[in-house]
C-alpha cells in the first residue's frame, strides 16, 4: 500500500525462475493455504451479502425470512420517493465530503508538524494518538457531554469568548447538529490522516529541499511545488480508505444524535427499515442501494485521483 | 539586518511552538474534561472549572454497582480475544500464500479480499442476522465473533501479507534447497520471524473488535450479553430523559485508559501496521 510494501515488490519474485515440481508443489501448496480463509470469507461476508441482495427484492420481514416473496423493483421503487431517503442520502454525502476535507487539511498540518525536528516531538506524537485510541462510542458520547445544551463546555466557553450569546442546542439544532457531528468525525479520525500522511513525508529525500533552499524557493513555494506532488499517490489511497469508511458511517450518528433525521445517515436508515421497522426486504434493499452508491464513488474517485490501488505488486 | 532575520526566527519558532501547543490542545482536551467530569457528582457535574474540586469515585463505583458493566467488560475481552487469534490463526496460511508464492488469481484475491474490508457492514446486516438466527447464536457472544470476521480476517490477511513480502528471499531459498515442503517453510522458517508482526496486527484488529457497535447492537439483546461499546451508548440513568453523564463518562474512561495506555506503549509499531494496512483501525 505504501513505502513499506513498494520497497518489498523484488521479493515477490521468489524462486520464479524455477519452475516445474517445486513450484507446481508450491501452487497447490498456495490452494489450501487459502482454503480457510475463503471458505470463512464466503461464509461471513459473501453469503450474508448475496442474501441482503436477494431480499432486497423481497417483501422479507424480520420474523421469517423464509416466506419471502418476490416483489421486483417494488423496495427500490418506493425508496427513490421516501424523502427521509434522500435526507439520509445528503447527509452522508455533506458527512462524508466535510469530515475527509477537514481531516485531509488538519492532518497535512499535524503530519508537516511532526516531520520538523523540535524536543517534544515524541510527546506530540503520542498525544495525537489519543483521539484515534478512544473508540467511536465513547468519543460520541464524551462529545454529547461537552456539546450539552445546558452544562456543556463548548457553550460555557463560547459564550465567555462572546461567540455566542445564548446556549445553542448543537445536537437538536437541525442547522448544527450535522456540523457537530462533522466536528467529532474530524477529531477522532484527523490522527489516522496525520500519521497516514507522516509516513509517505518520511519517504521524501532531504536533498531536494536542500536544493530548493539553495535556489531561494520559500518554504510555502516549496510545499505545493515539491511535497504535494510527491506525496500525491499516498495521499490519495489514504483519501479514498477515509471516504469508504465515512460514506458507512453508523456508530456516530446513532450515538450522537439518535434517529435524529438531520444527522441520519444511510446506514443509520437501513439499520432502521430492518431492525426498528422490521422490514427486512426494504431494509435489504436500502442497504444494497447503499453498496451501490459507494460503489460509484469509489470508482469516481480513484479515476479522478489517478490513484492505482493495485493489489498486486 | 542581521538582527531582523533573528526576530524572525525567533517569532516563527514561537509560532511553530504555539501550533504545537494547540494541536496537543485539540487532541488531548476532550477526554481530559471526560476524565474531570467523572469525578463529579451531583450539582459539582454542571462545574466548568478546570480542575476538580473535592474528586470523588461515586461513579466509577455507581457504573459497576447499577450496571453489569464488568460482564460487559469480560464480554468485549472475550469476543476480541477469539476473534483476533481465529484471524491470526486463518490470515497466517494465507498471507504466506498470497505474499510469498506466484499462482494465477493472486491479485484478484487480493483485490477481493481489500473490497471486504471496506465495504459497508450493514450491507451483510440482514444476511448475516438470518444466518445468525440459523446457526441458533442470536443473543450469543458467538454471533459476534463470528461476524467481526468480516472486516478483523482481511485486515490481518492484508497486513500479514505486506509483511511477509519484507522478509529476505534467501530465506526460502534455503529452506527449498534443503527439500522442506510449504507447510515446513511457514512453521519453521517465517512464523518464528513474524512474531512482531503478529503482535502489531492483532494488536489493530483487537482494538477494531473491541470498538464495533453495529453488529453487537443488532445481534445481542440482554443486558448481560452487550459488549463495551453497546453498554455505554445505551447506559440509563434514574429518568429517562436524562443521561446521566457521570456514570457514562466513568464507563469511558474505564475502557478507554488502558487502550490509551496499550497503544503508547505499542505506538512505534502501530503506525508502523497501520501504513502497512492503511486500512482503519
Amino acid at each position: 500500500m505504501t513505502a513499506a510494501a513498494e520497497r518489498s515488490a523484488p521479493a515477490v519474485e521468489v524462486v520464479r525462475a524455477r519452475p516445474g515440481r517445486i513450484e507446481q508443489g508450491r501452487r497447490k501448496a498456495a490452494f489450501w493455504f487459502l482454503l480457510p480463509t475463503v471458505t470463512a470469507l464466503l461464509l461471513v461476508a459473501g453469503w450474508p451479502l448475496a442474501r441482503t441482495v436477494w431480499l432486497g427484492f423481497t417483501d422479507a420481514r424480520l420474523g421469517g425470512t423464509e416466506e419471502a416473496r418476490f416483489v421486483g423493483l417494488t423496495n427500490f421503487v418506493y425508496m427513490l420517493q421516501d424523502p427521509a431517503w434522500w435526507q439520509a442520502a445528503k447527509v452522508t454525502l455533506l458527512f462524508a465530503g466535510a469530515s475527509v476535507a477537514l481531516e485531509t487539511v488538519i492532518g497535512m498540518v499535524i503530519a508537516l508538524a511532526l516531520n520538523a525536528h523540535f524536543r517534544g516531538r515524541g510527546l506530540l506524537r503520542a498525544a495525537v494518538l489519543v483521539p484515534w485510541a478512544i473508540p467511536t462510542v465513547i468519543s460520541a458520547q464524551m462529545w454529547g457531554w461537552m456539546y450539552h445544551d445546558l452544562y456543556g463546555i463548548i457553550n460555557v466557553v463560547l459564550q465567555g469568548l462572546g461567540i455566542i450569546d445564548q446556549n445553542v442546542a448543537w445536537l437538536a439544532d437541525p442547522t448544527t447538529s450535522l456540523w457537530a457531528m462533522v466536528a467529532v468525525d474530524v477529531w477522532k479520525t484527523t490522527p489516522f490522516m496525520a500519521l497516514l500522511i507522516l509516513a509517505a513525508l518520511q519517504t521524501l529525500p532531504h536533498e531536494i529541499y536542500e536544493a530548493a533552499k539553495v535556489d531561494g524557493v520559500s518554504p510555502i513555494r516549496a510545499f505545493f511545488q515539491i511535497t504535494l506532488p510527491l506525496i500525491r499517490p499516498a495521499l490519495m489511497v489514504a483519501i479514498v480508505f477515509r471516504a469508504l469508511d465515512a460514506l458507512r458511517m453508523f456508530d456516530l450518528a446513532y450515538v450522537l444524535a439518535g434517529g435524529n433525521p438531520a444527522t441520519a445517515t444511510l446506514s443509520v436508515y437501513a439499520r432502521q427499515q430492518l431492525v426498528d421497522f422490521q422490514d427486512v426486504g426494504f431494509g435489504s434493499a436500502a442497504s444494497t442501494l447503499l453498496v451501490l452508491l459507494i460503489g460509484i464513488i469509489t470508482a469516481i474517485l480513484l479515476t479522478a485521483g489517478k490513484v492505482r490501488l493495485s493489489a498486486d505488486r | 539586518m542581521a538582527t531582523s532575520r533573528q526576530a524572525r526566527r525567533i517569532a516563527g519558532r514561537a509560532g511553530f511552538y504555539l501550533l504545537v501547543l494547540f494541536i496537543a490542545l485539540y487532541t488531548l482536551f476532550p477526554f481530559y474534561w471526560a476524565i474531570v467530569s467523572s469525578l463529579r457528582e451531583g450539582q459539582a457535574l454542571f462545574s466548568t472549572d478546570l480542575l476538580p474540586r473535592d474528586p470523588t469515585l461515586a461513579n466509577y463505583v455507581g457504573v459497576f454497582a447499577e450496571q453489569p458493566f464488568a460482564r460487559n467488560i469480560l464480554n468485549s475481552v472475550i469476543v476480541a480475544t477469539s476473534v483476533v487469534l481465529l484471524s491470526l490463526a486463518l490470515s497466517v496460511t494465507a498471507a504466506y500464500a498470497l505474499g510469498r508464492i506466484d499462482f494465477r488469481g493472486r491479485g484478484f484475491l487480493l483485490a477481493v479480499i481489500l473490497a471486504v474490508s471496506m465495504f459497508p457492514q450493514v450491507a451483510v446486516l440482514s444476511g448475516l442476522f438470518e444466518l445468525v438466527r440459523l446457526m441458533g447464536l442470536y443473543n450469543n457472544l458467538a454471533s459476534l465473533v463470528l461476524s467481526y470476521l468480516i472486516f478483523t480476517l482481511p485486515f490481518t490477511v492484508w497486513v500479514l501479507t505486506t509483511f511477509m513480502r519484507e522478509l529476505p528471499k534467501e530465506l526460502e531459498e534455503a529452506a527449498i534447497v534443503d527439500g522442506a515442503t510449504p507447510f515446513v517453510t511457514l512453521t519453521k522458517v517465517f512464523l518464528p520471524l513474524m512474531g512482531p508482526a503478529m503482535v502489531t496486527t492483532g494488536l489493530l484488529a483487537f482494538i477494531a473488535a473491541w470498538n464495533e457497535f453495529l453488529f453487537a447492537l443488532t445481534f445481542t439483546l440482554a443486558n448481560e450479553q452487550r459488549t463495551v461499546p453497546v453498554a455505554i451508548a445505551l447506559i440509563t440513568g434514574a429518568s429517562q430523559y436524562e443521561l446521566p453523564w457521570g456514570r457514562v463518562m466513568a464507563a469511558s474512561v474505564t475502557v478507554t485508559v488502558p487502550l490509551i495506555v496499550l497503544v503508547l506503549v505499542f505506538q512505534r509499531r502501530i503506525v508502523a501496521g497501520l501504513t502497512a494496512g492503511a486500512v482503519k483501525g
